[in-house]
């Protein structure tokens, strides 16, 4: 008997065609096209049911709703949510009141974050880090005091430190998820609410690392890998072993002969393919404990592989290009000669430890 | 004498029992429904009706009930919002205290014609004293054989629970609701899918609010066109509206749709007038949560004719110069007033009351309030006044809920008309920070 394929549905995502299945969603497909299309994800993991719809950094607008009904769709929606129909028509980095709410989504975000990005371990492999390098400010509108909390310790492993949290809730459902029992959740409310476990109960479960791994940004880490490195100085490596717990699949981060950190495997949305138990992560560190299967994949343009944010690996977003299109040079009629610093006098200047060596 | 459909009996003295509220002629649209009517005859009544969603939307309630999917073996939910907590609304609040019964009423014709046969009403947590007048009016309904098991002979059964709220404005957002009914945490969920489609424990669920269940049996007496002759065009029937601040009747009334709004506040059937020796600043018409409107603007549309108190003339202009029904929170402001403080209070409620899920509203509304208090206690700077512009801007509609455009839509709007106010405030901090201190500059009072 022949097989029936299902009819494919036809979306147009910045002006790039692509055929999908039903019941994509327009972040797939997007993502399906490419990384240069894709929006931002903060809370959206695809191996977790029910995530997404809270960051609000992937929304789109909706040209055409589909071929039956072409009516533009009336307010911005999340990608991540949000199904496509055929002869959809999505502006995504294309239109400018996309990024207006993107970039008013960044911004939002980091009001509340520590911006501690030199001391902090998820830095360089952070997604935050990642979508303020493409649509935040170097500066800040924000005034006030920003919240904190006390640094807290979630069982021997896991180190929670709130005051970076962006409350994706992603950790939560991985937990609920992949564990047979959630012991933290998120408690008040509004720009008060946190993660926690209820009255510091620590977190005792044969997967909990991997809140570690599915943590968009720096709140919870492994205190096993804690200020030891940077992800940049180190290098990937694909291993597996006989665990008889997960399935052993796992990253291996070397710096020299040393393994110092162990992960699951991510694909190019950082996103973990296959979870792995605590044995694995945290107590395995000799590299003769594992089969080394080869380096890790690293995209060029990465922090990981290029030890910085590479300008020329990124494109200039459209409210960059929209202000280089508009750029009038300030004409400054001030006389620059009545500025005293030029006139200093040389002596002061010798007199400086730095001259004298 | 205005048409009453919800408080004709309102005043009886006992009429918070079955019988007294029997003899008023209680209950017999239940009877003519079960007996007479067959569910979809009750849906096209309330179709025809064109009743508009009281709870603040004004989405017909008729449409909603069609859109219910109607799926076999599974169970159907009827659930009543009375967590009214929309800062200046108090209608329900009133009703349930006063008439519970009605509401009974209208949840069984409500439960039939949708075909649910456990039914909820989630009453705000605070009102618990209302919860006890319920429980007690259901006991008595129950024991008369309106409620149970084969509701009087005609095979329909209905079980009817009262949940007590989590305590937070949050919970009236329809999903939120559902979710705390549930037992869960009271975050809003992402639409689609509707409740209409999956609501309650995943199954179907029409969510109303308690003013717009408690016309039905008014609706089901009376015939649905009866109810559509009274109002002006699409906003059809009446309205319950409590009316509070610098008014000398504060109080909930019930008004035809299309009175205007200059007769509503003047009249001595309703507001009677501004308190004496004092002038008409602005209004809030439908809760803290629609656009405020300076007095000229509030008497008269742009385009000089009479505002009338109904969906689409309080809209008239869309936000430039218009505003919303809402859920019928009216408060009226005298010029003894403060708008920028007035702002910074109605703002303050909504960074307490966000659920913090997703962060335009988490971190936009507490930015918010923060720079009004900046700007109310003389710490302000002149771009401050662009800044809350912005960022109301950026939370409106890219929340998961309306609360994030709840929470916008007083900021913005109080700056587009109050811009000066503000400026004010800002550039006499030394005045302005005084006890009492309020705005004297140029604005239109009536």
């Amino acid at each position: 008997m022949e097989e029936t394929k299902p009819q494919l549905l036809r979306v147009t995502i910045d002006g790039i065609q692509v055929e999908v299945e039903p019941g994509t969603t327009i972040l797939q497909a997007a993502r399906k096209i490419g990384p240069e299309v894709a929006p931002p994800a903060m809370c959206y993991y695809q191996p977790l049911k029910g995530s997404g719809g809270k960051c609000r950094a992937c929304l789109v607008r909706v040209a055409a709703g589909s071929e039956k009904d072409p009516r533009p769709m009336p307010k911005l929606v999340a990608s991540c949510l949000t199904p496509v129909q055929d002869g959809m028509i999505v502006e995504n980095k294309t239109n400018p009141q996309v990024i207006d709410a993107r970039n008013g989504v960044v911004e939002f975000l980091l009001l509340n974050h520590p911006l501690d990005c030199p001391v902090c371990d998820q830095a360089g492999e952070c997604d935050l880090q990642n979508f303020a390098f493409d649509h935040g400010k170097a500066t800040t509108r924000y005034e006030e005091d920003r919240r904190t909390f006390e640094k807290n310790d979630l069982g021997p492993y896991i180190q929670l430190h709130m005051t970076r949290c962006i409350l994706c809730y992603r950790c939560v459902y991985t937990a609920d998820q992949i564990t047979n029992k959630r012991v933290h959740g998120v408690l008040n409310r509004g720009d008060a609410s946190e993660i926690s476990t209820y009255i510091e109960k620590a977190i005792d479960n044969d997967f909990s690392g991997n809140v570690i791994d599915v943590c968009p940004v720096g709140a919870l880490t492994d205190k096993t890998y804690r200020f030891k490195n940077r992800v940049w100085f180190t290098k990937p490596v694909d291993a597996h072993r006989d665990c008889p717990t997960c399935s052993g699949k796992v990253t291996l981060w070397y710096r020299g002969d040393e393994v110092i950190r162990v992960t699951a495997r991510k694909n190019e949305w950082s996103e973990v393919t296959e979870f792995i138990c605590n044995t694995c992560r945290f107590e395995t560190k000799k590299t003769s404990d594992w089969t080394i299967e080869g380096p890790t994949k690293v995209s060029r343009a990465s922090v990981i592989s290029a030890n910085k944010y590479r300008a020329d690996a990124i494109k200039p977003s459209f409210g960059q290009r929209l202000a280089a299109a508009e750029y009038k040079p300030i004409h400054d009629e001030r006389d620059t000669t009545q500025l005293s610093i030029q006139q200093l006098p040389p002596e002061r200047f010798a007199k400086l430890p730095s001259a004298e060596s | 004498m205005a048409t009453k459909i919800l408080t004709e009996h309102i005043n009886v003295p006992g009429i918070e029992t079955f019988d007294v509220y029997r003899k008023q002629g209680g209950y017999t649209a239940v009877e003519k429904a079960l007996k007479t009517m067959t569910p979809e005859a009750v849906v096209e009544e309330v179709k025809k009706a064109g009743v508009r969603g009281r709870g603040g939307a004004g989405f017909p309630m008729g449409m909603k009930w069609s859109f219910l999917a109607k799926p076999e073996g599974v169970p159907r939910y009827l659930v009543c919002n009375a967590d009214e907590s929309e800062p200046g609304t108090f209608k329900d609040h009133y009703l349930m205290k006063n008439i519970p019964h009605l509401l009974i009423e209208g949840m069984i014709i409500s439960s039939f014609a949708l075909g649910a046969n456990k039914s909820f009403i989630y009453v705000r947590g605070e009102l618990m004293y209302v919860i006890h007048i319920l429980e007690k009016a259901i006991a008595e309904a129950k024991a008369k054989g309106f409620l149970g098991k084969n509701i009087l002979g005609s095979g329909y059964d209905l079980e009817l629970v009262v949940q007590p709220g989590g305590g937070a404005y949050i919970c009236g957002e329809e999903t939120a609701l559902l979710e705390s009914l549930e037992g869960k945490r009271g975050n809003p969920r992402n639409k689609p899918p509707f409740p209409a489609v999956k609501g309650l424990y995943q199954s179907p669920t029409v969510v109303n609010n308690v003013e717009s269940i408690a016309t039905t049996a008014w609706i089901v007496n009376n015939g649905g066109d009866a109810y559509a002759g009274i109002g002006i065009g699409r906003s059809t029937g009446t309205k319950l509206i409590s009316a509070s601040g610098h008014i000398n009747k504060p109080g909930v009334y019930e008004i035809e749709l299309g009175v205007p709004v200059e007769d509503f506040i003047y009249a001595d059937e309703w507001c009677g007038g501004i308190r004496p020796g004092h002038k008409f600043k602005a209004l809030v018409a439908g809760g803290s949560s629609v656009p405020i409107l300076p007095a000229n603007l509030a008497l008269t549309l742009a385009n000089g004719e009479k505002r009338l108190m109904s969906y689409e003339s309080l809209s008239d202009g869309g936000f430039a110069t218009g505003t919303m029904l809402g859920s019928g929170g009216f408060i009226v402001f005298d010029e003894t007033s403060c708008i920028v403080r007035n702002t910074w209070n109605f703002s303050r409620f909504y960074h307490h009351e966000s659920c913090g899920q997703c962060s335009p509203c988490r971190e936009g509304t507490g930015w918010m309030e923060k720079v009004l208090h900046r700007i109310e206690h003389g710490h302000g700077h002149q771009h401050d006044i662009d800044l809350l512009v912005d960022v109301a801007r950026k939370i409106e509609g890219n929340t998961i809920c309306p609360l994030g455009d709840a929470a916008a839509w007083p900021v913005a709007s109080a700056i587009r008309h109050f811009r000066d106010e503000f400026m004010w405030h800002i550039t006499n901090p030394q005045e302005a920070t005084q006890p009492g201190a309020v705005y004297r500059g140029e604005m239109a009072l009536v």
